[in-house]
């Protein structure tokens, strides 16, 4: 099977690829910013939809992972980036000649377009040739673009577009500007008058002279008076704007289909590496995980939530890690502890990890082993729902009763404060009924609730507490660790609120 | 081209930025008044003179390059100040040539001002070695010879004669010649202003009707048309555009700097002609580097001598080998002026100029100082004293090794112990760093305390007072005395004596109007003048 896709190997692709929407669980796990963060500056490549298409299959993951791989070596991340800095060239050319006017303009542009990719091609596949690249797709893309190279239909249009661009480089000629009239002429060795003047006035050049510059119309638009002069320098040099015209008739479509592809997907991979490259510098670590469709067992170390870090990597700010492990029968994480402790941070977190390892990225962590889902869902208290509370009560009973209907044991689903608008003990009765089912279907789960009592409900659950200074009851450390829930975190987190820790207190008596 | 009359090798740069201390010393010595006399009340010769005066020199070699060069100047008056009014005429007549219709923002509208520019600057270049042609001779410094060599050398009259004629060739009588190439989009580019071939005798230069070719005649009345080709014409001219605008910034750079640094010696000529006038003698200062020296006979301050338009008293000093001058002694008995013109002459020396004295030596240094006790904010004492602390941390902050430091009256805003404690340890500090300190002072246990530390090696100066009272203006080498004689001011505003046990505290208080004494007194009623 020939080379196809450096995304999907010989899989095809989602026929509703393009068109698939955004999932659910994005806002709710602040992956739409990650997405919005990753592909910046990537627009034409429209990379949204590879990231809204979870894989299910551990070989294309394994693939992707040995293509991100190679992309590990510097010097080779920076050809294919030339290769695609030549395709954007390229296409601007050719929107180029789409945009303008007069004929001899769009063929020049033209044929500038196709020696652009002509270069950027015949680059790529040298640099691919000396490259040690080891990946499948890697080596199936170099073996197709050498017999690509090597073919006619690219040999043929290197070389014409060659021979019509030395003709058109070597057209020289002459403007006789009086009054209102231009007399154009072959050029014939006139001797270069600027050249005179600045010799006779070059004792008065100072060592840092000012800089003088204009600016004349860059637009690659032609006036009529420019149009004119190109058309009497064309009838001065028939010969050249002939082949200009024949070449511009054969050569009309010349972008091979498998490199434009290969042009679009490999963008996936080198925004996958500028960004874990970015955030590499913040002292993050990314790595492959470990995915498994079978084991549910899950261990991260030092993960931490993508699009937070990605915040504070502008604003600036410390970057806390935290560790999950869910082992033997464990497959809930249910935590607790105060507000604005890191408990949503770590229940995002979660979700990121899954999502990302099933698009063949690398995860946030020093190690990680996940599981590979088949769905992911979220249930995030909606802000939107906050007019009554019946009315959100019914609301988020309404979303769980959605998810339980189509999850299966191999979905995963993070629980963000659910059933938080009704009484405790409502909340506690429906939240047991949920953890129960869970529970059942032997689903992975975090679920961040102020109910401790949801902490405690078999071996499947595990229980983890959003930390506090052991010394500062007041200070938050964002780590999130594996601890019984005993309700004082909480009642501290009130206490400061209200101003009345004992710090506080004992600053406000003070003698 | 370059002047070079105030550097060997380098311009003088008027807009350097002034030393921070620019406006304490400026207060402090009253140079307003000798930069006044120096501008003859033009605003540029003040520019001129104050950064030169502000920003001197450090190395003894400038400086007398400058001495030899203002040497010239008091010999040939009429040339310098001649020469200067040619520079001035350049500066200011090109300020007047405007770029016209074309506007000077595009190549045609630029190389059309530059060629009228610069037929202006030939004009004057001519008349400049015209000079240089009769009265070089005249002068004999080696900043003067140099300047006219160069002159001689970089304007002969083929040079001159082949400028005039690009200049003639620039207005494109045949209409402009320019080659190009195809660019992106084959679109014009590398367009090159073309000469035509020298054919015939006659013909040279010119550009010969062409037959061959294809032409494109512009409609009457395309505007857009004449536009596009006003952008082809702008295109050739570029290049030549920027040269010629290069050129005439350089030579006009040139007049404006043979106008700033002969604006440098016509200012010294105005002092020369005004102290002169007034009776006062001045001398170049011999300079040294290295070693502490100091020594002048005749010593005034010029400013006094300005503004009463007579001479006034000299000091004579002797301090070489000493870096701490101590003055203590009489009221109003000429400590401050004499001060004064120990800063002026630093100050006048370092930047290449005569001093007001009859005599006078001194190393240069890297900084003048001034820290004088000051009027404002007398209601608060504690508020002053903080003033003062401020103003000294400021110094202290800026003060370099062979700085030299004048101290008029510092820290009288506290109690005397206080005072001078605090006194002590910064002179202490300063002199034992290689700082050069004059120190005007009431503070009796300070100057006994330094009195009684030979280390130290400071000259300590009097004002003189007559058994009778008299005081006569001048300073006299003797030990501090404990008291300054307040008492005689006291008596001399009042009329009547004061109970001895008030005296320090009046004596304090009136210390500091002594800085101040010629604003509130009439000088020559005090018998100030000789």
């Amino acid at each position: 099977m020939p080379f196809q896709s450096i995304l999907f190997d010989d899989v095809p692709a989602p026929p509703d690829l393009e068109s698939r929407p955004q999932p659910d669980c994005f806002p709710d796990l602040n992956l739409d910013q990650v997405v919005a963060s990753v592909t910046r500056g990537r627009d034409e490549y429209r990379l949204a939809p590879f990231f809204n298409v979870s894989i299910h299959d551990l070989r294309l993951i394994e693939y992707r992972h040995e293509v991100l791989r190679d992309l590990e070596d510097r010097a080779l991340l920076e050809r294919i980036g030339a290769f695609a800095g030549g395709m954007r060239a390229m296409r601007a050319a050719v929107a180029q000649a789409d945009r303008l006017r007069y004929p001899l303009q769009k063929q020049r542009w033209h044929l500038e377009a196709a020696r652009i990719y002509c270069d950027a091609v015949a680059s790529l596949s040298g640099d691919l040739a000396a490259s040690t690249a080891a990946s499948r797709g890697l080596q199936a893309f170099r073996a197709y673009l050498d017999g690509y190279v090597a073919s006619p239909a690219f040999t043929s249009l290197r070389d014409d577009t060659a021979d019509v661009a030395g003709r058109l480089a070597d057209v020289r000629y002459c403007l006789h500007i009086r009054g209102a009239r231009i007399r154009v002429t072959r050029y014939d060795d006139e001797p270069d008058y600027s050249a005179e003047v600045l010799e006779a006035f070059d004792k008065f050049k100072r060592a840092a002279p000012r800089d003088y510059r204009f600016t004349f119309s860059a637009g690659a638009e032609m006036n009529h008076v420019e149009a004119a002069v190109l058309d009497r320098v064309a009838r001065l040099h028939p010969d050249v704007f002939t082949a200009l015209a024949g070449y511009a008739r054969e050569h009309r479509a010349f972008v091979d289909p498998t490199i434009r592809r290969f042009d679009r997907e490999i963008q996936f991979y080198m925004a996958c590496r500028e960004y874990v490259t970015h955030l590499a510098g913040m002292g993050l670590s990314f790595c492959y995980p470990q995915v498994s469709d079978r084991s549910k067992t899950v261990h991260v170390r030092d993960a931490f939530d993508v699009a937070l870090a990605d915040r504070l990597a502008r604003d600036g700010g410390a970057v806390v890690t935290n560790d999950a492990d869910l082992s033997g029968r464990e497959r809930i994480l249910v935590v607790s502890g105060p507000n604005q402790g890191g408990k949503t941070t770590f229940a995002r977190m979660f979700g990121q990890l899954h999502w990302l390892a099933s698009l063949g990225w690398p995860v946030p962590g020093t190690e990680a082993r996940l599981f590979l889902f088949d769905r992911l869902y979220t249930h995030f208290e909606r802000e939107e729902d906050l007019e009554n509370l019946s009315g959100r009560f019914e609301n988020d009973l309404r979303r769980i009763r959605a998810i339980l209907d189509e999850a299966t044991p191999d979905s995963i689903v993070v629980l963000n404060e659910s059933f938080s608008g009704t009484t405790t003990d409502d909340a506690l009765l429906i939240g047991r009924r949920v953890m129960e089912e869970i529970i059942r279907r032997d689903m992975l789960c975090v679920s961040v609730t102020f109910l401790d009592e949801l902490s405690a409900m078999g071996e499947a659950t595990v229980s983890m507490v959003s930390g506090v200074d052991a010394h500062d009851a007041a200070r938050r450390t964002f780590k999130v660790v594996r601890r019984p829930a005993d309700g004082r975190a909480y009642a501290w987190a009130i206490a400061e609120k209200y101003g009345l820790t004992y710090r506080d207190i004992t600053a406000r008596l003070a003698p | 081209m370059k002047a070079l009359l105030m550097h060997r090798d380098r311009d003088f740069d008027p807009d350097a930025d002034l030393p921070p201390n620019a406006q304490d010393l400026t207060q402090d010595l009253e140079l307003d008044i000798l930069l006044a006399a120096m501008s003859g009340g033009d605003p540029f010769l003040l520019g001129v003179a104050r950064s030169a005066v502000l920003v001197g020199v450090q190395d003894p070699g400038v400086i007398v390059y400058r001495q030899r060069i203002l040497a010239d100047c008091l010999q040939q008056p009429e040339v310098v100040r001649e020469l200067y009014a040619i520079a001035e005429e350049a500066v200011l007549r090109e300020k007047k040539i405007w770029a016209g219709v074309f506007g000077d923002r595009y190549p045609e509208g630029l190389l059309h001002r530059s060629v009228q520019v610069l037929q202006l600057f030939v004009t004057l270049l001519r008349r400049i070695r015209g000079i240089a042609d009769e009265r070089a001779g005249a002068f004999a410094s080696e900043g003067f010879r140099a300047f006219f060599a160069m002159i001689e050398h970089e304007l002969d009259d083929a040079y001159i004669a082949s400028i005039e004629n690009h200049l003639r060739r620039l207005e494109f009588r045949d209409g402009l010649l320019i080659s190009a190439e195809l660019g992106a989009g084959n679109k014009g580019t590398q367009y090159v202003l073309r000469g035509a071939v020298r054919r015939r005798q006659g013909w040279k230069d010119r550009i010969l009707p062409d037959r061959s070719g294809f032409v494109y005649q512009l409609p009457d009345r395309d505007e857009a048309g004449f536009r596009a080709l006003s952008e082809l014409r702008d295109r050739g001219l570029a290049l030549v555009a920027i040269a010629l605008s290069q050129s005439t910034d350089h030579i006009l750079s040139f007049f404006t700097m043979l106008r700033t640094e002969l604006g440098f010696y016509v200012a010294c000529l105005n002092l020369h002609d005004r102290l002169a006038a007034a009776g006062g003698p001045v001398v170049f200062p011999e300079v040294s580097a290295g070693a502490p020296v100091l020594t002048g006979r005749g010593l005034y301050d010029p400013c006094l001598s300005l503004e009463t338009a007579g001479p006034v008293v000299g000091n004579d000093v002797a301090a070489d080998g000493r870096r701490l001058v101590m003055v203590t002694g009489a009221n109003r008995g000429g400590k401050s002026t004499f001060l004064r013109s120990i800063g002026l002459a630093q100050l006048m020396l370092q930047c290449g100029m005569f001093v007001a004295a009859e005599q006078f030596r001194a190393d240069v240094c890297d900084g003048v100082f001034t820290h004088f006790a000051r009027e404002e904010d007398e209601s608060m004492t504690s508020g002053r004293f903080d003033e003062e602390l401020g103003r000294m941390r400021g110094i202290v902050g800026q003060v370099g090794r062979g700085s030299l430091v004048l101290l008029n009256e510092s820290f009288a805003s506290t109690n005397e112990r206080e005072g001078s404690e605090i006194a002590g340890q910064i002179v202490r500090a300063l002199v034992d760093s290689g700082v050069k300190v004059c120190y005007v002072t009431h503070l009796f246990d300070l100057a006994r305390a330094f009195h009684g530390q030979p280390s130290l090696r400071a000259l300590f100066l009097r004002a003189e007072r007559l058994d009778d009272g008299t005081r006569t203006f001048r300073l006299v080498e003797g030990d501090p005395l404990p008291t300054s004689f307040g008492e005689d001011v006291y008596r001399q505003v009042f009329g009547e004596t004061i109970a001895a046990s008030t005296l320090p505290d009046v004596a304090m208080r009136l210390a500091a109007p002594d800085a101040e004494r010629r604003r509130t007194a009439e000088p020559s009623a005090d018998g100030l003048c000789a």
